[in-house]
């Protein structure tokens, strides 16, 4: 069976949580005992009907107050497909939550409410969805019985969004669906409210759009994430770099460099505990064995000697600010990177994005929570790295603050 | 034969994948390490993938298994032999000396369940083995609370989850860095359903306790469940009757709040026909999770799994 990860988008209230619910609901994916809970809680807090977003609000203070606090994941299949839904919030740490949804995402819904249309949440959403190369988007137009099911509506919002949306140029596919979460229509069920929309249900159009997927299966790339020396006499001479492939194809006899050193060597054997492979690539775990005894451990990076990816102490990136304290100008932070971990100074800020207008901005500089834009890092030691154009794990990082611990901000490495 | 290579890698390896990544990952960011190991199928499986990652080295985990001491006698025999089986160490941090040194006090009353006392004995063991990471066999479709998870679930200093100040977790980089005396809840199967653990278990031909399978059981209800009269644990009142059922367990946790279901599956391939047509959770057989709506989460804050 083949697996979709998804995640929805929009601000608070549009009706996310009550769209998965209603998903679920419809597609039979609740169990009767969830059902039975969520009615006894509808009816003590007084609903006129069931609420369905109470299936993923699944902690106490989202219940009483009906709000998604954090992003909760939610699973389900249907004879097609199995599905991943990351629910993500819109409210305060918005932007927080859509990058992390969106992180592991190949396609993001992307909710409007049909009486306000296109808003300022909607483009930061579109621009977080680029941004993050989730190359596929859903605009589901929800609560269309508030406006009468009409079709000039939802043509409004569809041309709206699909201006604003002409200037991102990562989105490779846009579907637009009228909705109404409340009622189901065109979530599982087709519509009966709105003959004049002749395209998919969303649960259709979610089983059959077709995903490529975001591995890159050119570059080889492997991050060492431990190494294997079992201690036993049988074993004796067995040293496994175990890690997961995070991009490319490793064969025996591949030349090989291992980084930062720069040593080569050939790769002798690909292990695993069902025995050995003829060829590893993303996302297959595995141990790599080399010919030589090179000195080798967690944090580097084994790669195709043909095909190296690129090092360095200086990294241009775009990245998200999530902090609660704004960026120090020249801070230091811990900057994680596939499964190595180095300080990281703020050398320059260069722009902020103003995310209605795409436009750079270049008089105020201080990142706070929710900002988005583009700065240089300097490095205390190599990052082995790619663009996250053309490989999201070794193109992506996290920046830590070294005090509070806390993940302050998300990257994405530029070419 | 065509030359063009699709690459596909099915549901079960991408799980399998992920889980191993997740494991090494704990291996390397935290000091000392506890797989939590209860005999359900759901720790089976982790340890199983526990020694596939490390392979052909031995598991650089301890197994901890917090016992309540009212265990099934088939779950306590597979424990002893599967631990052997896969080469790993055993640690038993028991609810009962908990109980005996004053750590925990017995609920009363025939309902009395140990499940909140666990809790304490955990917090216990983390702190006198000096624990900073605890990986559980916890998946996010089990239950409302799980589905707010992170893999890297950061706990203070109590041992208590903050569920509305997590970590956000991007990509496949998990942030495990704490200070002293924090520690680290983390659950390789955050992804996989029942459904996706009963397909590995039949796929990899992984051995189970004889509970998840059909046998006669003398049974008695209780709020629903089926719960069971042959260990002594559970005590059936008055108006309770003892039956001799055909059951099983979906599930398998302390006696006393585990409930049976009647079932004929005696085979994987029956179970999983069985799980894909069940319009009940599995956790519906949990008492521990009936008590209120919010169980899960209030335990979670104190310092449960
Ligand atoms: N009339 C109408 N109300 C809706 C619809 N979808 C959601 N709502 C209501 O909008 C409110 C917010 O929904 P919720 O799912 O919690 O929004 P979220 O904040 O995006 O998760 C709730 O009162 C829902 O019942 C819809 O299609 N039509
Ligand atoms: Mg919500």
């Amino acid at each position: 069976m083949d697996l979709l990860r998804f995640t929805t988008a929009g601000s608070v209230d549009d009706g996310k949580s009550t769209l998965i619910g209603r998903l679920l609901y419809d597609s039979k994916s609740i169990f009767e005992d969830q059902l039975e809970a969520v009615e006894r809680f509808s009816r003590k807090r007084g609903d006129q009907h069931v609420d369905l977003a109470l299936l993923t609000d699944g902690l106490r203070a989202e219940r009483e107050q009906g709000i998604t606090i954090d992003v909760a994941y939610r699973y389900f299949a249907t004879p097609r497909r199995k599905f991943i839904i990351a629910d993500t919030p819109g409210h305060i740490q918005y932007t927080r939550n859509m990058v992390t949804g969106a992180s592991t995402a190949n396609l993001a819904i992307i909710l409007i409410d049909a009486r306000k249309g296109v808003i300022e949440q909607t483009c930061r959403h579109a621009f977080l969805a680029n941004l993050l190369r989730i190359q596929h988007v859903v605009v589901a137009v929800n609560k269309m019985d508030l406006v009468d099911f009409a079709e000039e509506r939802f043509e409004e919002i569809k041309e709206a969004f699909t201006s604003f949306a002409s200037r991102l140029d990562n989105l490779v596919e846009m579907t637009f669906i009228p909705i109404s979460a409340l009622q189901g229509d065109n979530v599982v069920d087709k519509s009966t409210q709105m003959p004049w929309y002749q395209g998919p249900t969303l649960l259709y159009h979610l089983e059959t759009v077709y995903v490529g997927t975001t591995e890159n299966h050119v570059e080889a790339r492997f991050p060492v994430q431990w190494v294997i020396r079992p201690h036993s006499d049988q074993w004796h001479d067995f040293r496994g770099f175990s890690g997961r492939v995070a991009g490319g194809v490793f064969k025996p006899g591949d030349a090989v460099t291992v980084l930062p050193s720069g040593f080569q060597s050939k790769i002798k054997e690909i292990h695993t505990a069902d025995g050995p492979l003829e060829e590893a690539y993303s996302p297959l775990s595995v141990s790599l064995l080399l010919e030589d005894e090179i000195d080798t451990s967690r944090g580097d990076m084994i790669v195709k000697s043909n095909n190296p990816p690129q090092m360095g102490q200086d990294i241009e990136a775009m990245i998200c600010w999530f902090g609660e304290k704004p960026m120090s100008p020249r801070g230091r932070y811990v900057l994680r990177h596939t499964t190595r971990e180095v300080q990281a100074v703020i050398k320059e800020v260069r722009y902020k994005v103003n995310i209605n207008t795409l436009h750079k901005i270049e008089d105020d500089l201080e990142f706070h929570m929710n900002d988005i834009g583009r700065i240089s890092l300097r490095t205390s030691a190599p990052v082995i790295y790619d663009s996250y154009a053309k490989n999201r794990i070794t193109g992506s990082f996290i920046l830590i603050d070294a005090g509070s611990n806390e993940t302050v901000a998300a990257g994405m490495i530029r070419g | 034969m065509s030359s063009i290579r699709s690459y596909h890698v099915s549901l079960l390896q991408q799980l399998e994948s992920e889980a191993i990544y997740v494991l090494r990952e704990t291996a390397a960011q935290f000091r000392n390490p506890a797989l939590l190991f209860s005999g359900g199928k759901d720790s089976i499986v982790m340890a199983w993938l526990a020694r596939k990652a490390f392979h052909p080295a031995g598991l650089p985990f301890t197994l901890l298994h917090v016992d309540t001491g009212h265990n099934f006698p088939e779950t306590l025999s597979y424990r002893d032999t599967f631990v052997e089986q896969i080469g790993a160490r055993l640690l038993v941090a028991s609810v009962q000396d908990s109980i005996d040194q004053g750590r925990a006090v017995e609920e009363r009353g025939h309902r009395a369940s140990r499940n909140k006392l666990q809790t304490v004995t955990l917090l216990d063991a983390i702190a006198e083995q000096k624990f900073d990471a605890c990986l559980g066999g916890g998946r996010r479709d089990e239950e409302k609370a799980r589905a707010k998870e992170r893999f890297f679930s950061h706990r203070n200093d109590f041992g208590q989850w903050d569920p509305k100040n997590q970590r956000p977790e991007l990509w496949n980089l998990f942030n495990g860095r704490m200070h002293q005396g924090e520690q680290f809840r983390v659950f390789p199967l955050s992804n996989w359903t029942e459904m996706d653990v009963w397909l590995y278990i039949r796929q990899e031909n992984i051995p189970l306790p004889s509970l998840y399978f059909s046998h006669q059981r003398r049974v008695f209800q209780r709020d629903g469940s089926w719960l069971d009269a042959e260990t002594g644990f559970a005590q059936p009142q008055t108006e309770e009757p003892i039956l001799e059922k055909t059951m099983r367990f979906r599930t398998i946790g302390d006696v006393t709040c585990t409930g049976a279901v009647e079932s004929p599956a005696a085979t994987l391939d029956d179970i999983i026909a069985e799980v894909a047509a069940a319009r009940q959770t599995e956790r519906g057989t949990r008492a521990d999770d009936q008590r209120s709506e919010s169980a899960m989460e209030d335990r979670k804050k104190e310092g449960y799994f």
